[in-house]
This record gives C-alpha cells, sequence and structure tokens, in this order.
C-alpha cells in the first residue's frame, strides 16, 4: 500500500482509514458516489451564438429530451449552472465574455465544444478576420462534438460521453497517489 | 433589351399607382442634373452624382412628389483602387419605382463624406457600418462610432486590408 | 406620520439617479449575443443603445475569394431560420445575372420550402418569444411541431437546419418520393395544433395586458427606419417582396398580405399568427400542383457573372433580404452585400422603447423577433 511507518502516514495525511486493510476501498466507493451524483445532474448554461444554438434548444424540448439524462434545467446565471456548452463560434469580441462566464462558473465545471464553429472555426476557418479559430483557444473544453450543426442525437452522445468522463474523476482516493 | 424587373407588373393591387419605367426615370433625372451621369444598369438605372452634390440631390429626391423616394433599401461601400465608392438602394413606396444612386470619395487615404441620416434614419446605421469596415467619414453624422470591431483594427472591407495574425487565406 | 408617509410616496419628492444596466450579451432573452445598454430610471427606460458585433463573422469578405456555389453553403448561417430562402436570393441573384431561366418544377420546389421555412422559423420564434414573457409551456409546443417540418427537411435535403439546397441553376436533388404525402399530413396536422397556440397565448388576458399598446411604431416610422417583414407590415407599411417583386412561384398563387393598422407588439404578434395561416394556404395551392420535369439546368462548372451590379429581393420570415453583387467578371465576386432586415429593424427599438418599462422592453424585443448573426453578419 505504500505506507511503511506512521511519520509518513501524518507527513501525507492521508484520511485514518488508509492504513487499515481495504481501506482504500471505501474511498473508492465514496468516489463513486460522489461521481455518481455530481454525472447525473450537470445544469448547462444557456450561451448560444449562432445555429447550433437552435438545436441545442431542440435537444432541451420533448423529442430529444435532455432531462431524462440529469441535464434538467439550463441556467440563465453561470454561478447556478455546471457546464458550458458552447454552441456557435466565438469572435475576438466575445472571447473575453465567454472566460468571464467560463471564471464565474464554480467548480466542478465542464465544457462541451458544440459544432464545427466551437470546435475549430468551422466554415469560417479560411479568411474570415474576426473568428477564433476553436474555442479551446479561449477555455479548456472536455469534449468536442462535430458536425454543422451537430444532430440531437450527437449531442446527447456528447452528454453520454461527459458523463462517462466524469465518473472516472478521482477526488478522495487521489491522494494516495502522491 | 433592358430588364425592368424593379418595375414588373405585380398582382394588381392597385391600379392608381403611377410607377415610373426606367426610362422616363432616367430621363427626369438627366434633365433635373445635367452634370450627373445616368445610365440604364442591368437592372435599374443608375446615377452618380458628386460628392459634393450629394446631400441636395438626395433631399430633392425625397421631397419631389413626383419621384418620392422615401425608403433607403440599402447602403453599402465598395473599394475600388483609387476611391472608395457608396451606393444607396432606393425605393419609392408610393410610386414604386427603384433607383440606385451612386457617389465616389476624392481619394481613399481621407474619404469624407456627407450623410444622409437626416433624410433617412436607418442611413446612420449603415453609415457606422461603412465607417467601420471601409473608414469612410460621414460628416455631420450624430454620433459616428465603430460597430463591429473597436480601434484596433484596421478596415477589413478594403481590398489592401492583410492580416497576418488572424487570418488564415487560402 | 401618517402626512410625512403621504407626501414621500408621490415620485416628485423621491429623487432617484438614473443607472446604466447591462443586458447581454449572455442573457436567454436576447435571441443571440446582443448588449443592450438600458439606461433606466427606477423601471423606466430612459434609452437603449443596442451594441452588436458579439458574432461578426466577416462573411461580406470571405466571399471575395470564393465562387458562387459556396456563397450559397455561408448565406445558410447568417439568418439560419430562414436558411433556404438565404439560399434562393444568392442562386436568384446569379441565375438573373446569367440569365438563365430555371424549369417550373424547380420554382415550386423552392416556394414550397421557403413558405415550411417560414412555418419552422415562425413555430421557433413563437415558442422563444413565449418563454421570454414567462409562458414555458409556449417553448416544448413549438418545439414539438416544429420536429415534423424538420422532419421534411431532412428526408429531401438530409439537414435539419442549415438546409443549403438551392445551388444556382436549380435544386441539389429531386424531391423524396414522400414528400408531397408528408407535407399532406404535416398541415392536416398543423391546422388542428395552430388554434391551440392561439387559446394559448394570443387570447390570453395576461398576454394581452403585456402587449397591447406597448411599442407602437408609427407607419411613417416604419419607412423612415426601413423596418420591414411583419414588424413593419404590422405598422401599415406594405413591403411584402412575395407580393410587389414576386419571385420563383409566387405569381401563381393567389395570397393576402396582411396588414396591421396599431403598430403595437400585440400587432406584430398577431401578424405572424396569421402569417402561418397564409403560409398554410400557399403550400396547399402548390402542392399538388408541382410540374414534372428537370430538378436542375445545367450550368458550366465555373461560374463567372458578367460584369456589373446585380441586386435581389426575397421575403425571409424577418423582413426583406437583400443581396447586392458587383461583379468584374470574374470566378469570385468583386464584392457582395447583404442587406438583412435585422440590421434595419433593430436600430428602432430606441426610438419605440422609450418610456416604457423594462418588462416591456423585453416584450418589444420578443416581437421583434431578432436573428443576431443575420444583423452582425
Amino acid at each position: 500500500m505504500g505506507i511503511t511507518s506512521k511519520k509518513e502516514f501524518e507527513k501525507n495525511d492521508f484520511p485514518i482509514i488508509e492504513q487499515y486493510e481495504g481501506g482504500s476501498i471505501i474511498l473508492t466507493q465514496l468516489d463513486a458516489l460522489v461521481n455518481w451524483a455530481r454525472s447525473n445532474s450537470v445544469w448547462p448554461l444557456t450561451f448560444g451564438t449562432r445555429c447550433c444554438a437552435i438545436e441545442f434548444m431542440a435537444v432541451g424540448a420533448s423529442r430529444h429530451d435532455m432531462a431524462r439524462f440529469g441535464y434538467e434545467v439550463a441556467r440563465a446565471t453561470p454561478r447556478q449552472a455546471d457546464m458550458i456548452i458552447i454552441s456557435g463560434s466565438i469572435n475576438y469580441k466575445m472571447a473575453p465574455v465567454l472566460k468571464r462566464l467560463y471564471d464565474q462558473i464554480a467548480d466542478p465545471k465542464y465544457v462541451i465544444a458544440m459544432g464545427a464553429c466551437a470546435v475549430s472555426g468551422g466554415p469560417f476557418y479560411y479568411n474570415s478576420y474576426s473568428i477564433v479559430k476553436g474555442a479551446d483557444h479561449v477555455i479548456p473544453v472536455d469534449i468536442y462534438v462535430p458536425g454543422c450543426p451537430p444532430r440531437p442525437e450527437a449531442l446527447l452522445y456528447a452528454f453520454l460521453q461527459l458523463q462517462k468522463k466524469i465518473k472516472k474523476e478521482k477526488n478522495f482516493k487521489k491522494q494516495l497517489t502522491k | 433589351m433592358s430588364r425592368s424587373i424593379g418595375n414588373k407588373a405585380t398582382s394588381a393591387q392597385s391600379e392608381n399607382i403611377q410607377a415610373m419605367t426606367n426610362e422616363q426615370l432616367i430621363e427626369q433625372l438627366t434633365s433635373a442634373n445635367p452634370d450627373a451621369v445616368v445610365k440604364q444598369g442591368n437592372q435599374y438605372p443608375e446615377i452618380t452624382v458628386a460628392h459634393d452634390k450629394l446631400h441636395a440631390f438626395m433631399q430633392n429626391i425625397k421631397s419631389n412628389s413626383s419621384l418620392a423616394f422615401d425608403y433607403l433599401v440599402c447602403e453599402s461601400g465598395v473599394d475600388y483602387p483609387t476611391y472608395i465608392q457608396v451606393v444607396y438602394h432606393l425605393e419609392s413606396t408610393t410610386h414604386k419605382h427603384f433607383l440606385v444612386v451612386k457617389t465616389n470619395t476624392e481619394n481613399r487615404e481621407t474619404p469624407v463624406l456627407d450623410t444622409v441620416s437626416d433624410i433617412w434614419p436607418t442611413a446612420e446605421f449603415h453609415e457606422d457600418e461603412i465607417f467601420d469596415l471601409l473608414g469612410i467619414t460621414f460628416t455631420n453624422h450624430p454620433h459616428l462610432r465603430r460597430l463591429f470591431l473597436d480601434e484596433t483594427w484596421g478596415f477589413p472591407l478594403r481590398k489592401d486590408f492583410h492580416d497576418d495574425i488572424h487570418v488564415v487565406e487560402r | 406620520m401618517a402626512e410625512i408617509i403621504e407626501k414621500i410616496i408621490t415620485t416628485d419628492e423621491i429623487k432617484t439617479d438614473e443607472y446604466l444596466v447591462n443586458i447581454g450579451p449572455q442573457h436567454p432573452s436576447t435571441h443571440g449575443v446582443l448588449r443592450l445598454l438600458t439606461k433606466l430610471e427606477g423601471e423606466i427606460v430612459h434609452n437603449v443603445e443596442p451594441h452588436i458585433g458579439y458574432i461578426h463573422s466577416g462573411i461580406e469578405k470571405m466571399t471575395e475569394a470564393l465562387s458562387y456555389p459556396q456563397i450559397v453553403h455561408l448565406t445558410d448561417r447568417m439568418d439560419y431560420l430562414s436558411a433556404h430562402m438565404n439560399n434562393e436570393a444568392v442562386c436568384l441573384c446569379v441565375e438573373d445575372a446569367l440569365q438563365v431561366e430555371v424549369p417550373e418544377r424547380v420554382k415550386y420546389i423552392r416556394t414550397i420550402f421557403d413558405e415550411l421555412q417560414r412555418l419552422a422559423s415562425h413555430q421557433l420564434w413563437w415558442c422563444a418569444s413565449g418563454m421570454d414573457l414567462g409562458a414555458l409551456t409556449a417553448f416544448f409546443y413549438g418545439l414539438r411541431d416544429r420536429e415534423d417540418i424538420l422532419d421534411i427537411f431532412e428526408e429531401t435535403c438530409g439537414a435539419r437546419l442549415t438546409l443549403n439546397y438551392s445551388v444556382p441553376g436549380g435544386v441539389m436533388f429531386d424531391i423524396h418520393p414522400n414528400f408531397q404525402k408528408s407535407v399532406k399530413a404535416f398541415i392536416k396536422k398543423f391546422k388542428k395544433k395552430l388554434p391551440e397556440y392561439d387559446k394559448l397565448l394570443t387570447d390570453n388576458i395576461i398576454f394581452q395586458n403585456r402587449t397591447k399598446g406597448v411599442g407602437i411604431l408609427s407607419k411613417e416610422d416604419a419607412i423612415a427606419y426601413g423596418v420591414t417583414g411583419p414588424t413593419g407590415r404590422a405598422s401599415g407599411f406594405s413591403c411584402d417582396v412575395r407580393k410587389h417583386h414576386p419571385y420563383s412561384a409566387y405569381p401563381y398563387i393567389k395570397f393576402d398580405e396582411k396588414l396591421g393598422t396599431d403598430g403595437d407588439s400585440f400587432m406584430r404578434w398577431k401578424l405572424r399568427m396569421l402569417e402561418m395561416w397564409e403560409s398554410l394556404n400557399i403550400i396547399e395551392q402548390l402542392i399538388d400542383n408541382i410540374p414534372e420535369g428537370d430538378y436542375a439546368v445545367k450550368m458550366k462548372g465555373v461560374i463567372k457573372l458578367p460584369e456589373g451590379e446585380f441586386y435581389q429581393r426575397v421575403e425571409t420570415a424577418r423582413g426583406e433580404f437583400g443581396v447586392y453583387i458587383v461583379s468584374d467578371g470574374k470566378k469570385n465576386p468583386y464584392r457582395v452585400k447583404f442587406r438583412s432586415p435585422g440590421f434595419s429593424n433593430l436600430f428602432t427599438i430606441n426610438h419605440i422603447a422609450k418610456g416604457w418599462k423594462i418588462a416591456d422592453l423585453v416584450a418589444i424585443m420578443a416581437t421583434f423577433d431578432l436573428v443576431i448573426p443575420d444583423i452582425d453578419r
């Protein structure tokens, strides 16, 4: 397990449960619990700049319902949201606004880049003087969804991939690998 | 063969609309403005006015009751090698005829034109856009400002605009 | 004590300051990235200054390096809710310049798609405006019915939103064999749904109190500011391009141009609902009579327009959309300018929202039906 002496234990500040045999299983279960709760309730911010915003609205509507995956309400204020879906192209004028919104979201936060414009500049890659060639120049992105605009089913698949990604996070157990 | 698409007879909403045909329009404008160049373009009659006579001419065609051009459809700027041209597309809501007015600035280094926003209020914002993207300053404009870009940008619609940082050329 | 309180309650006694409230660019109620700097005193609006440019992509500069079929692809992304009408505008301009006559079948197909697109756009407007005013149910109703139209689009064009179906010379492929059947089934179904929309919002007393008499735009102002579309027609400005300069299959059909008189928000709302009925009427006249024939004319591989200038206008769901092409004979245009309806419509906001409360400003913006990428291009 890696702990050989009491001094090492105190130095690394492990929870007391670690020193027992099988104690890390409890931390794994705690991690799983927290990740399960987080992944099934990620609330997006209402952020749409271009055509992909319409497909995002269609995902929120009744045919392709995103509420059944836990992405229940789209909050208007970043203080209450967990995630930004960048649907649409980002401009040099809009980039500071996006960064400020991202900073205002509390941790843990996630970002999905939806559509070709957010992934890499899209149809505006060549010869456009004012589009940022990919939203990941501005904020870190977790999931990229290609398409122009991507189908609502593609966005739902991205939501599921994001859930898988969240489930792999280590919040408690990571202290063990220090 | 002149295609008078703008003056095509429509589904006869009302019979008392006296739309002038392109020929009548050209004739009236030529006689009123002998030093302006009037010709029949591909679709509509086009008149090129000198930039110092622009405001008076525009005032005239709006207030003249047989012309009555009260609806400014579009105002655009086009960059040419030695001057910048501003093109006005005008329509009359009462007579239903259409006209294209063009005017050229003197040079490309300090392009200045008179505003027409006191005649048609919508021109105020079209001229803001032309100032933003082409650099023409309009005198007597109530509040000339850059709409889309800010002061650190050049004038992108000019043909000599070259930006290595932001543009990926194909 | 009571006399002191009574004295303070009148607003003449209380001195308030003006303050600036920034609405946007990220806000669920501005239909895109629009920033409104509002100067308020209490809740009364004194000045509204729209700041745009947050989605400016330089499309007009990009077109100078593209060929004409490629420009059609870009126009989809400007006013994406009237994507087909934007495509058609460029195609008509090019065909007009080259004096190419498209087959009758193409005209009928394009007009039917136009009207279907107009229906889809008005549905989205209805649900987004309902949501702005607080009626969240409208959001789900509108999008539910819009999915049927998007299914029809997807069967024929392959895409739901950015259709890219018209090309200079015709359309890209022929309509799907199920097209006529699906459209007729949709019309039958939608005729029952449309009265539901009216019952939900238009006849609702709360809604009427919020929109009747609010934000009046007079006819002279509409003409002076160049406000077209349902917004301009609600003020009495007869500006329907389909009536005055008909194109495609519009000369062959009969329909009414609805005009309003008051110019307030309720009139603008009602007019769009009536336009939805008119669109259904137009589609019914056309759907059974699509003539047989080719779906496109063979054009040259590289399209070059003759020298000169060309202007084409179409009626999109928002108003008059214009394409102005300056060509010098080469395969790329010298300059392309898009006359967007939203650009002229937006800047009347300051003129008509003065003196109203902030909630009325939301109602006015909702009935203006703006799509900001159309304004910013």
